[in-house]
């Protein structure tokens, strides 16, 4: 064996650089190995689609200063893949065919983006996914030696939403096609997806929904339009599949380590097999509101799974509070927040809501049991945390729930207990 | 690291911590000036919140379990390792509102100009904080915390 480390991190985004410095909060000197498949210094992945756009420079990508690895007492290997695990060895084996040892491993894989199997043609040249800083050069590579004016994003959601805007930027004529009845059905309501929809076609996107793609024409081994299941042909020079990313749990497979739609883990980030880690995209953890496992592949999760993992490796005694689904994302120039449930799922659900169309202004508050289970906001987010914090707080707020929806709504109308404690300082953590 | 303590028994809500906070941060550092020339492009990082004669002044409480540290996708949220505070590098913010979503306490706001966050940034270079440099009744302090 090549080596063998106190702390091995499979990863290098989010989770695992919150899961370094949670080490380091507790063990300052214990040697940490950090090893990722992609080249590059760790980088502020939801950054790659504003690169593309040429919101960011290259050298804004770090999601850390370039000192970072070293500074942390980290030893980088950078462009290195994992094949597989070996939980029994305590070692993981590399592309390369070395192994390398660990007391503790924390994998941090993240999400492998989906291209549907049953679309043909995917395999032709200017087809995309886009979860990486490579796809984001490849992407911007293809667009300028082709001279791409027209495009395909199939898929919605958050990654095809920012993907359409980085498109628009470069003066692109792009296309949505979703499945779901609206876009961005996952995180946001009804009312909410059709404002962000509308603002999207006042842009020139063209929004096809409620259906998809069924093959990729492509001429001389390159895409030329996208043929959907209505029976729509849609000219273009580029198709982005942003359909979702799945657990990569690949390199765990076949081991004792269990996996349902991720790598199941406990409140303490811990797999079902002893000194092994999961967080972040990859992880499989308990969700706040109903309690059962689940994958929730937001930003905030990751770092809180990969902070309470890293302290836990080392030592300490750390637990995961439970995951909410949170988005915060901007369209066009409309910026939107939805957190939790932001559908009634039955009778019992009531909400609150105050829409204006033509300011593309909304707000809705989804209560349960005197509780607030989940928000949105669209147009105006201000002070948008403190109901987030009410719903992470599980606070009864049947005594001010009228004010809630108020504009005017603030910490001072908050029970005095909560609020001495929010403004304390101390974390506010539930 | 020392931090802001607020005593809403004493707030009187006369807003001014609000007035220094505006005038700290202004480019002229006048009152008049800053307030007629330039109050469109500063989001103090103070606000008094008012409810019938209750009131309290509340800035970022640079929180030791910063979520909005956490929230931050591009790494723009960060902990000044000399003073403790919580600072945005607006160099590096996209604007993208994560930490809007995730502060409990609703202390970070949109910038004047809507593209980057806004929030208190503890006066870093100066002794005393303007806010509580300038309270009239001592509802804001700075006390040493360990």
């Amino acid at each position: 064996m090549k080596s063998k480390s106190k702390y091995l991190i499979i990863g290098n985004s989010v989770a695992a650089v919150a899961a370094v410095s949670g080490i380091r909060q507790i063990d300052e000197s214990g040697e940490i190995t950090l090893v990722s498949r992609e080249p590059h210094h760790t980088y502020s992945r939801p950054l790659i689609t504003y690169l593309l756009g040429g919101k960011v420079t290259e050298e804004q990508m770090a999601y850390r200063p370039a000192d970072w690895y070293e500074k942390s007492n980290v030893n980088a290997l950078l462009g290195t893949e994992i094949t597989r695990v070996n939980p029994d060895e305590h070692t993981v084996e590399t592309a390369d065919g070395e192994t390398l040892g660990y007391e503790k491993l924390l994998i941090a894989t993240g999400g492998t983006p989906i291209v549907p199997g049953n679309v043909a043609g995917t395999d032709a040249a200017g087809v995309f996914t886009f979860t990486t800083w490579d796809d984001a050069k490849a992407i911007e590579a293809y667009i300028a030696e082709h001279g791409v004016e027209s495009a395909v994003v199939v898929g919605g959601g958050l990654i095809g939403l920012k993907s359409v805007e980085a498109l628009i930027e470069l003066g692109i004529q792009t296309t949505v096609v979703e499945l779901a009845e609206t876009m961005l059905s996952a995180s946001f309501d009804r009312t909410a997806s059709e404002l962000a929809q509308r603002r999207l076609a006042e842009e020139g996107v063209q929004v096809r929904t409620s259906t998809t793609t069924e093959e990729i024409l492509a001429q001389e081994g390159r895409v030329v339009a996208a043929k959907l299941t209505d029976g729509e042909t849609i000219p273009c020079g580029l198709v982005i599949f942003a359909i979702g990313v799945l657990p990569a749990t690949e390199i765990v497979e076949g081991t004792d380590i269990e996996i349902d739609r991720g790598i199941v883990v406990d409140d303490r980030m811990r797999t079902s097999v002893e000194d092994v880690y999961a967080a972040g995209d990859v992880a499989q953890a308990r969700e706040l509101i109903c309690g059962e496992k689940r994958c929730i592949a937001i930003f905030p999760n990751a770092f809180r799974q990969g902070d309470v993992a890293g302290r836990n490796m080392a030592g300490g005694d750390a637990s995961f509070e439970g995951g909410l689904v949170m988005n915060s994302v901007t369209v066009v120039d409309v910026p939107t927040i939805s957190v939790g449930v932001t559908e009634p799922l039955d009778d019992s659900y009531e909400t609150m809501v105050q829409l204006d169309e033509d300011a593309y202004t909304y707000r809705k508050i989804v209560l349960h049991d005197g509780r607030i289970v989940g928000a949105v906001f669209v147009g105006d987010i201000e002070r948008a945390g403190i109901i987030t914090g009410l719903i992470r707080e599980g606070l009864d707020v049947s005594n001010f729930r009228d004010m809630l929806i108020s504009r005017d709504f603030g910490l001072i109308q908050l029970p005095t207990e909560y609020r001495r404690r929010v403004i304390s300082g101390t974390g506010t953590r539930a | 690291m020392k931090r802001i303590i607020i005593h809403e028994e004493y707030c009187i809500g006369c807003g001014l911590c609000e007035v220094h906070c505006i005038v700290k941060h202004s480019r002229t550092g006048k009152i008049i000036r800053a307030f007629k020339e330039e109050r469109d492009q500063i989001v103090p990082g103070v606000q008094v919140e008012r409810d019938g004669y209750e009131s309290f002044a509340l800035q970022c409480r640079h929180c030791d379990d910063a979520v909005c540290i956490e929230a931050c996708m591009t790494g723009a949220m960060h902990r000044d390792p000399e003073t403790g505070a919580v600072l945005c590098d607006t160099d590096r913010c996209v604007g993208c509102w994560m930490c809007i979503m995730v502060c409990p306490a609703g202390a970070i706001q949109q910038g004047a100009d809507g593209t980057v966050a806004s929030k208190c940034d503890a006066c870093t270079d100066e002794e005393i904080p303007v806010c509580v440099a300038n309270c009239p009744n001592e509802a804001l302090v700075l006390e040493d915390e360990e």
